[in-house]
């Protein structure tokens, strides 16, 4: 259980962190599968230590169908996902999960959330205390400590999910839409801040997001999805260095790059951006 | 804020006054309406007598709820987390619950006499249903996305229970008691009206019986601050675990 948060390096060139293999999702079909529908149709990807990957698509196209799969909490029709060399079946200790919305638990405050992870651990000790204090710096909260979620706005309150998700030190962080709610100021702010988070903590991101421009400004790679049943249509390897600008937004190939995630998508002549 | 606090105490004023202008246009007879006045009079000579019942009615009340309290969130907690439990009770639990429980204050008064025990089951009774229903509702209604938290950290069915599925079904637990206590003094006075030799509900058919009408008033608004401060002792409750569910409350 404790095996991950030990070996937390991640080496120089790309290694393979994880593998999803194959797999498929149906929903709701009967024994003889009739009558449900396919979310995922036969999607493998090798996931490489240390990276941030997006996952690109329009809504209900599988994509948090598949992160999902990847965190153990919904099992595949059929194929395999295997995170350091282990078969995923049902969640382990080495993710982090941050929700849609950001999920705190109102009568806890701030700190009570950010360590919640450990408590069900039972290892919500001083050393865990003192970790949730620098993370809760890290993201600009501090002095919030003893608040309570519902003080918060909406940037804060997905600013204590992230410390939340990342309380245990885990070496995955698992993202869903974790800034679709938030007005486009602040959530500019928080990949950014996404982006600086990972620069220290160096954890390997899956991030579902339905906002072109938000993956190509978080990932160092896209994979584009289809509509339902959800393929894996496209790959974007985004060549932009880190640490990212919001200046990168305006480039050239910024640009070049949402030409393509949107052709791919179908929306290039209605919508050259997303929204 | 100074209307806040004042208009209720206006509204009380215009009934107290309309009821007032009333008795005095109409010549009603002191028998059937008296004067405010008078039944003030009746409160403040009779003021020990009233508090001695009071005190009475306030005991069955208070431990008749507290009572279903004990017994009723239990119970809500097995047949939510066991669902054969749930299928052997809660029809039953349903189907009592649409039962007048006036209809078994004789048969109480039977089996358990005409002492205190009697008021207290039929105050329980009353105050039970609405402490099981809306626990196990409360317990039934967790958020779905606070369940996938605790997949997500792995925590173990006791842990998901008493770490999130009871704290968010507490604002249920707290509308359901605010329901419960104001039944229980219901549940009470019907005791003592059924047969009993003390409390406010007696001290009434008493009153009654002898055409004290002032009396008889003097003793139903004791009843009523009774309820209201047994109620507001609730929502002060509540009142104080707002903070923990973020203002927003349920009932």
């Amino acid at each position: 259980m404790t095996h991950a948060e030990s070996d937390h390096a991640v080496g120089t060139a790309p290694a393979p962190f994880g593998r999803i293999d194959n797999v498929a999702k149906l929903f709701g079909a009967d024994r003889n599968a009739r009558g449900g529908f396919v979310a995922l149709e036969a999607i493998s990807y090798t996931i490489n230590a240390g990276e941030l990957v997006a996952f690109l698509g329009p809504s209900g196209c599988g994509k948090t169908t598949l992160l999902r799969i990847v965190s153990g909490m919904t099992k595949p029709s059929s194929g395999r996902v295997e995170i350091r060399g282990k078969a995923v079946d049902g969640p382990y200790a080495d993710f982090g999960f941050a929700f849609q919305t950001p999920n705190l638990l109102p009568w806890r405050s701030v700190i009570k959330n950010v360590l919640f992870p450990m408590e069900i651990k039972g290892r919500s000790d001083t050393a865990a205390r003192r970790n949730a204090e620098s993370l809760l710096r890290m993201v600009g909260l501090e002095g919030f400590a003893l608040s309570r979620p519902h003080q918060l706005s909406g940037g804060m309150k997905q600013r204590v999910a992230l410390c939340r998700a990342l309380i245990h030190d885990p070496s995955l962080l698992l993202m869903d839409e974790p800034f679709g709610a938030l007005d486009e100021l602040t959530r500019m702010e928080m990949q950014d801040l996404l982006l600086e988070v990972r620069r220290v903590k160096k954890m390997t991101t899956l991030f579902v997001t339905h906002s072109i421009a938000e993956a190509i400004y978080l990932a160092d790679e896209v994979l584009v999805f289809s509509r339902r049943p959800g393929r894996i249509i496209d790959r974007i390897r985004i060549a932009l260095p880190y640490p990212r600008t919001p200046d990168m937004r305006y480039s050239a190939a910024f640009t070049d790059y949402e030409r393509r995630a949107s052709t791919q998508l179908g929306v290039m002549h209605a919508r050259p951006h997303d929204r | 804020m100074i209307a806040k606090l004042g208009l209720p105490f206006l509204g009380l004023a215009i009934l107290i006054a309309a009821w007032h202008f009333y008795v005095r246009a109409f010549h009603v007879s002191p028998a059937v309406l008296p004067l405010p006045g008078v039944v003030l009079d009746a409160f403040l000579e009779n003021w020990r007598l009233i508090l001695g019942e009071l005190k009475v009615t306030l005991l069955e009340s208070v431990y008749g709820f507290g009572l279903a309290f004990l017994l009723g969130i239990p119970l809500a907690v097995m047949i939510t987390s066991l669902p054969m439990l749930n299928l052997t009770f809660y029809p039953l639990l349903i189907a009592t619950q649409a039962l007048p429980k006036v209809a078994l204050a004789p048969l109480i008064l039977v089996w358990l006499g005409i002492g205190i025990e009697s008021k207290l089951a039929i105050a329980w009774l009353v105050a039970f249903f609405p402490v099981v229903v809306d626990t196990a509702t409360g317990l039934r209604a967790t958020p779905a996305e606070y369940l996938d938290l605790a997949a997500s950290v792995r925590a173990n069915p006791l842990q998901t229970f008493t770490k999130i599925r009871f704290p968010a079904a507490l604002p249920f637990v707290i509308s359901g008691s605010k329901v419960a206590i104001t039944l229980a003094v219901i549940g009470a006075v019907i005791g003592e009206f059924v047969g009993s030799t003390e409390g406010l509900g007696n001290l009434l058919l008493v009153a009654n019986s002898q055409v004290n009408t002032a009396l008889a008033f003097a003793a139903l608004f004791a009843l009523a601050i009774l309820g209201i401060v047994l109620y507001v002792l609730v929502a002060l409750v509540e009142f104080g675990l707002s903070p923990w569910f973020g203002g927003a409350r349920h009932g």
